[in-house]
């Protein structure tokens, strides 16, 4: 299911930019996690992601929670296939997007109390070339 | 005696040629078109490292000019997708500045539509005859 939202999101990024006759680039890890959060899912879905939080301890940790995904909205899931769950599609396009952007990551998506829950691990090089252009 | 005017090349993210194309020029000895081309390919990859750092520091997609080798000079154009474009020119095409933003803005759009292709893998050469006729126009119309 992941691999095929990392199909679309690697297009689908492109496609937006020159949809939209966007130019500027995002490259910073916090202004692209807020513009995927906001533009990208008002793009895909018209709607904002609800919340952007970044694990307390692990800096490379982020997560994006939204209360009611539309994939999953109209899909229940039979008790034998209990792992299955339908915002992996959207985690492979987010994981798509972060990845041909420059922002080596995995995406995972959880169903939690909140909500759907897409944690986003980044690659440590991510990480490093943060703290560069940071301290630059 | 150049053989070509100017060299365009698309690189994937793991530095690999995507697609490089040779445009314009007056006809030449073949000699010294396989000399320039393995120039060309040279002064491109040496653009390569500052086209890294440059993408980096600045959001705007269009960087004009990010290396100069003897009477070459690099212009790099960066997609929201992380892959880039360089254009080698030892002049400015006769439309200027403004037809070689034209020409990689179009080139990009007819990427965009390759891409979309669910046949083609990103960063994978481009081998498509289409594209090629494509990217041929453009550059007519833009910059020779």
């Amino acid at each position: 299911m992941a691999d095929f939202g990392k199909h679309v999101g690697v297009r689908i990024l492109d496609l937006f930019f020159l949809r939209n006759g966007k130019d500027k680039r995002e490259v910073r890890l916090t202004p692209m996690l807020v513009f995927i959060q906001k533009t990208f899912w008002k793009f895909l879905f018209n709607r904002e992601a609800d919340h952007l939080e970044q694990h307390a301890q692990e800096a490379k940790i982020y997560y994006i929670i939204e209360r009611e995904c539309l994939v999953n909205k109209f899909i229940s899931v039979p008790k034998d296939k209990g792992t299955l769950n339908c915002a992996s599609f959207v985690a492979g396009i987010v994981e798509g997007i972060l990845c041909t952007s420059g922002f080596t990551c995995k995406v995972h998506a959880l169903q939690g109390p909140r909500g759907t829950t897409y944690v986003i691990d980044f690659a440590q090089s991510v990480m490093d070339r943060e703290s560069r252009l940071d301290a630059k | 005696m150049a053989s070509s005017n100017y060299y365009f090349v698309i690189v994937g993210h793991a530095d690999q040629v995507v697609y490089e194309v040779e445009l314009g020029g007056s006809t030449g000895q073949t000699v010294s078109a396989s000399d320039n081309r393995h120039l060309n390919q040279f002064i491109a990859h040496a653009a390569l490292d500052l086209v890294d750092e440059a993408m980096w520091r600045n959001t705007t997609t269009y960087l004009k000019q990010v290396d100069k080798f003897n009477e070459w000079t690099v212009s790099a154009y960066v997609t929201a997708g992380g892959l880039r474009f360089l254009f080698l020119y030892e002049h400015l095409p006769r439309t200027g500045e403004d037809g070689l933003k034209n020409f990689l803005t179009e080139v990009y759009e007819t990427y965009v539509k390759l891409l979309l292709n669910p046949f083609y893998v990103p960063d994978k050469p481009i081998r498509s005859g289409a594209f090629d006729k494509k990217v041929q126009t453009i550059a007519r119309k833009c910059i020779l």
